[in-house]
Parts: C-alpha cells; structure tokens; sequence
C-alpha cells in the first residue's frame, strides 16, 4: 500500500509539518503535483490524521509537570471507565494513557508552581475514584519530544 | 504573556487542526481574518505554540506497539547524563526521552512494529546504552491527549 516515495514524503513531512508544498516536494524528490496527490491520498486513507500545533504550556506559566502512576482497584468492574471519566474533568490533566503492565492508567498533570500542583494533588487528583495507588514523578526537562515514527 | 479567552479558542482550534487558516480560526472564534491573523503571529512569536507536529496512525504504518519505559541509571555520577541523552536520543525508536525524578531518572517513549521487534530494541539498543541499569517496562494500550486548561469556549 505504501511505497518508498510515499515513506519519504512521510519522513520528510513529519521532520517538518510546516514546510510549504514546494520545499517539501524538494526534500522528497518529487514534483508539487505528485506531492499533492500523494498527500491527498495518505488523508483519505487515514494514515495522515492532519497536522496538529504543541503547546507549550510553560510559556503559559505552566512551569510544573508530573506524571501520575496510577494502580487502580479493579475489584470493580467499572473502575478504568469511572476514573478516566473523572479525569477528563480536571483541566489540568493534560493527557490520560492505559497500559498493561505494572501501571494501569498515567495522568500528566501540569501546574502553575508547586504549591498549585499541592492543591490540585488534594483537591483534584486524590478525589478521582477508585485509586489503590499512585506514584509521581517530576518533570525536570525533555529531551527528545518529536515523537517521529522511524519510517 | 496575556492571554484572553479568545486566545485561548484560538489555540484550542490550532491544537485540534493547525492547517486552518487564519480566517476559518476567525470564524471558529468570532475574529475577522486580519484579526485573528494577527493573534496567531502573536502566539507563534511569543512560543506559546511550540511547534506542529503531523498526526500519523501509526498501526496503518505497521508500527503495532508502544512501550514507555522507566529507565534508572546505573551508577549514578559515573555516567554523564549527557553521554546517555545524546545515545538514547540517537535511537530511531525512542520518540520521546524526558528527564524526570522519583522512582526513574528517565521515561522513554518506544514504538516498535510488534512485541518481538520492541524485544529486539530493548536487548539490542536499550539495554546497551551506557549507563542503564533497572529497566521497566509498560504497553501502551490507550491514549487520550486532552486540551488542558484553555478555559471555557467564549462561545
């Protein structure tokens, strides 16, 4: 279904989303049309779900980020649906993620400064259901943050 | 920076769909296009948007598995944080590497095309790195990025 070129325009495409068509097309050696149409049709099939912008959210005074192990008590049936829910309400939870594994569900958690991360670990995080155990650990820097595949 | 409700459904539309142009974000937010134009420079020059990032399903890509890892390093002060980074930064299956503290020093992001490929990254490329020691291992079985605290739609 995919080809070389179309892994190229991939590769070059997600190393820089906001080229213009026309230097995209350099850098993947193809013309703009084919580049169109080539795009066109890794859309239509869903491969390319569109192009999305970063926040930086310690520009936006958000300076704090924790990310929450959590172990949950799945003697109930409905505990993951339940917590999930629960979570999607805090506005600061900026991304909820399930594993198999030791962990079950992991919170990112941003905050303005530790004593709003304090409030919002009482007040907003310990409340959520079902909660048999949590773990945290503290942002200090990233990196490595293009998440490419490696096509 | 000052930031009112107007830019903050301007990055929730710029989040949701960064190929929108100006005027289709004006409309989506109640802005002429120059205006809001005008507003997404601002928020592009002040960092705010920290970049694009083109969206990929990577299951139809053949890339079945995503792995986070903790990764504790071995010898603490003998081994340059920097000489690990730039290793594990090298690795084309690592897609994320933050430096955190508590139970990892590290959390790495791993995709592989299925569970004996990701075994393969691990043996091969993980484990070697200089440095690693106590490595733990989670599957990534669902993921959910959420808009975070924009404040509510003015709309």
């Amino acid at each position: 279904m995919f080809d070389d070129t179309d892994r190229r325009i991939l590769r070059q495409w997600q190393a820089a989303p906001d080229l213009s068509p026309a230097e995209l097309a350099e850098r993947a050696r193809v013309s703009i049309g084919q580049l169109a149409r080539r795009q066109a049709r890794l859309r239509e099939a869903g491969v390319v779900r569109g192009v999305r912008a970063v926040v930086d959210w310690a520009a936006l005074g958000y300076v704090v980020e924790v990310s929450l192990r959590v172990t949950l008590d799945k003697t109930q049936g409905s505990a993951f649906d339940q917590f999930i829910d629960a979570a999607r309400a805090v506005p600061e939870v900026i991304e909820i993620q399930t594993f198999l594994g030791r962990v079950d569900v992991r919170l990112s958690v941003i905050a303005r400064d530790m004593a709003h991360y304090q409030h919002l670990y009482r007040s907003k995080i310990l409340t959520l259901p079902h909660i048999a155990d949590i773990e945290a650990l503290m942002h200090v820097a990233r990196i490595k943050s293009d998440e490419a595949l490696p096509l | 920076m000052d930031l009112d409700d107007i830019d903050f459904a301007i990055l929730r539309q710029l989040s949701l769909n960064a190929t929108q142009g100006a005027g289709a974000i004006g409309r989506a937010c109640g802005l002429s296009q120059p205006a809001a134009w005008r507003r997404i420079k601002r928020l592009r020059d002040a960092g705010v948007v920290r970049g694009l990032r083109l969206q990929l399903d990577q299951q139809a890509l053949g890339f079945g598995v995503t792995v986070f890892l903790g990764v504790k390093l071995a010898t603490k002060g003998r081994v340059s944080l920097e000489d690990f980074e730039r290793a594990v930064s090298a690795i084309p299956e690592v897609q994320t590497v933050e430096h955190v503290l508590g139970l990892y020093d590290y959390r790495l992001r791993v995709v592989a095309r299925d569970l004996p490929d990701f075994e393969r990254v691990l043996r091969r490329r993980i484990m070697t790195l200089p440095g690693a020691g106590e490595v733990e291992a989670n599957v990534l079985l669902s993921e959910e990025r959420r808009p975070g605290p924009l404040g509510a739609d003015p709309l």
